[in-house]
């Protein structure tokens, strides 16, 4: 088949020629005010937060020098010897991240747990009342937005020292952060079968385990498990302020110069971190899965 | 079921269903015993974890007694003459979160085109950049804070540069998984008319993962605004330097007030990001 392309008549040609122009010209316009906003709302920020580019262009070289020391003396000839000297901690350090793992797991589940309980009352379409809904949630938005820091700095002076107060820092956030994000799960459920409960005369709590939880647990799951991955991290530091894990060891090696201590203690960190990064990720995505197959 | 009689149709038999359906009406003894296992397992976990943490109901018990006292001790919230101070605090941390996610996202971005699968098929670049995030992100901002400090000397500044590297890393991969997940027509319309790998990358994905990054950066702004909050404990800037010493030296209604100070802040972007996000991603004609 032969089909000729006939070109627009001139003045059609114009106007679209021209309305083209206009609509480029408005996206430009648009692109440039937002860049500009970008820049000056950078600038403001630059300023409050005391930028001082040219101490970084004359320092940049301490932190190649820093990274440079903290790196062990390692050599192939005594690549045994060399390798027990930079890790003499061994026994107390991996003894500390173990416990910095119990304290993220303790936290995620104990959290978890809250979260589960006050999940079904923040949910819009479970909560029995309204204003019950409303103090939920903002009873979990003060839990996530107050940072675990800040929980462990009180309850370190109320509870003593020690990696129980690591726990019920992690676990009040991560009540605050899962509940969220659990109450959104229980809000984008199908509800016909909780539906079909109560008009068979089910309890809330029949309905929300024979209805909701089938529909909810493995997304449940997925985000506890998300939730340990960040946990971990959260543990790691909590020793900054005295509550339990590595963090501590860390803090003293850093302030105190012990450099290959740095280096070992961070390697071991990041080591376990992005294991259990991989790790959980397989698993979600084997919940996933399990939820897609229903 | 041969032996029903005509008579009683309507009526469910449950006896004889459960007769024809077994496996609707039990649950099987291998998914029983997996799930007692399972919760077997957490549970013993979280014991030996209680006992090796040392939990301890009295320490408990006295701990919620000071807690309470404190919580009186904290009204009301009052900022007590330093209300200037707070605020400066508090534009600082706005500053640091601000200037963070900012250049994190812009360092992030061409990294992110390299981690991409359908940007570099090349799979050793793009695990070895892929590797190198993960490793940024899983240290956490306040030890890159302890490590900026060393180089650029306390203050925000340190504070800044330790958000920027802690979310390049988580950034880069969100980056690089939004380019991966790009509908590929749009890139194979401009392979098409001619165009090279770069044109591929400049009108095909970038059009389309921009508005999906921004929303990201957006949401990272809030989440940075919170850790924010907390550089300043290792002496990083921001509102968590006096959050700190007015924690140690129990000022408890100056203490709420900060809090109370952060609360409505975090709130107030979230409002304003959460609306902002919903222009980017709607907005966008598709």
């Amino acid at each position: 088949m032969d089909t000729r392309i006939v070109p627009l008549a001139s003045e059609r040609g114009a106007a679209l020629e021209s309305a083209y122009s206009r609509a480029v010209a408005a996206t430009r316009r648009r692109t440039i005010l937002t860049l500009a906003a970008v820049a000056v709302l950078a600038v403001a920020a630059g300023f409050a937060a005391e930028v001082r580019p040219l101490v970084l262009v004359e320092n940049i070289g301490n932190f190649t020098a820093y990274l440079g020391r903290i790196l062990p003396h390692l050599t192939l000839a005594n690549l045994r010897g060399d390798f027990a000297e930079w890790y003499w901690g061994l026994p107390k350090w991996a003894a500390l991240l173990g416990e910095t793992l119990l304290m993220a797991y303790l936290g995620t589940l104990l959290g978890g747990l809250a979260a589960f309980l006050l999940c079904f009352g923040a949910a819009a379409n479970l909560a029995r009342t309204r204003i019950g809904c409303f103090l939920t949630r903002r009873a979990l938005e003060f839990f996530r937005t107050v940072p675990e820091v800040v929980f462990a700095l009180i309850f370190v002076i109320a509870f003593g020292l020690g990696p129980m107060v690591g726990v019920m820092a992690l676990a009040i956030h991560t009540a605050g952060a899962l509940g969220k994000l659990f109450s959104e799960v229980v809000e984008n459920i199908d509800m016909k079968p909780v539906e079909g409960l109560i008009a068979s005369g089910a309890t809330r709590v029949e309905a929300i385990r024979f209805a909701v939880l089938p529909q909810v647990l493995s997304n449940f799951a997925s985000y506890g498990l998300l939730r340990f991955e960040i946990n971990v991290r959260g543990a790691g530091v909590m020793g900054f302020v005295g509550a339990g894990g590595i963090g501590q060891e860390l803090l003293v090696a850093i302030r105190n110069f012990y450099y290959t201590d740095v280096s070992a203690i961070l390697l071991m960190i990041v080591a376990t971190v992005v294991l259990i990064d991989l790790a959980t990720e397989r698993l979600r995505h084997h919940l996933i899965g399990l939820e897609q197959a229903r | 079921m041969s032996d029903a009689s005509p008579a009683r149709a309507p009526a469910p038999d449950l006896a004889a269903l459960k007769a024809r359906y077994p496996q609707a009406f039990r649950v099987s003894w291998a998914s029983r015993l997996t799930l007692v296992g399972v919760l077997a397992a957490l549970l013993g976990l979280a014991a030996f974890a209680m006992v090796r943490l040392d939990f301890s109901a009295a320490r408990i018990l006295s701990g919620l007694g000071r807690l309470g006292e404190f919580a009186v001790l904290m009204l009301p919230p009052s900022a007590e003459g330093h209300l200037a101070d707070f605020l400066r605090a508090l534009a600082e941390t706005l500053g640091i979160a601000f200037l963070g996610t900012l250049t994190a996202a812009l360092f992030a971005l061409p990294v992110a085109f390299l981690a991409a699968r359908n940007v570099v098929p090349n799979p050793f670049v793009h695990f070895t950049v892929r590797r190198g995030l993960d490793v940024m992100r899983s240290v956490d901002v306040l030890i890159w804070a302890l490590i900026w400090i060393n180089v650029v000397g306390l203050g925000p500044f340190a504070g800044a540069l330790a958000i920027a590297c802690a979310d390049f890393g988580a950034l880069g991969k969100l980056f690089s998984e939004a380019v991966e997940t790009a509908d590929r027509k749009a890139s194979e319309g401009v392979t098409a008319s001619g165009g090279g790998a770069l044109h591929r990358i400049r009108f095909g994905l970038v059009p389309a993962v921009l508005p999906v990054l921004g929303s990201q950066m957006l949401y990272f702004f809030e989440s940075n605004t919170r850790s924010a909050t907390i550089i300043g404990i290792v002496g990083a800037g921001g509102i968590g330097q006096y959050l700190t010493e007015l924690i140690r030296v129990l000022e408890l209604k100056q203490v709420a007030f900060l809090v109370l100070m952060i609360l409505v802040t975090v709130a107030l972007i979230d409002a304003v990001s959460g609306r902002l996000r919903r222009a980017l991603i709607g907005g966008e004609p598709r």
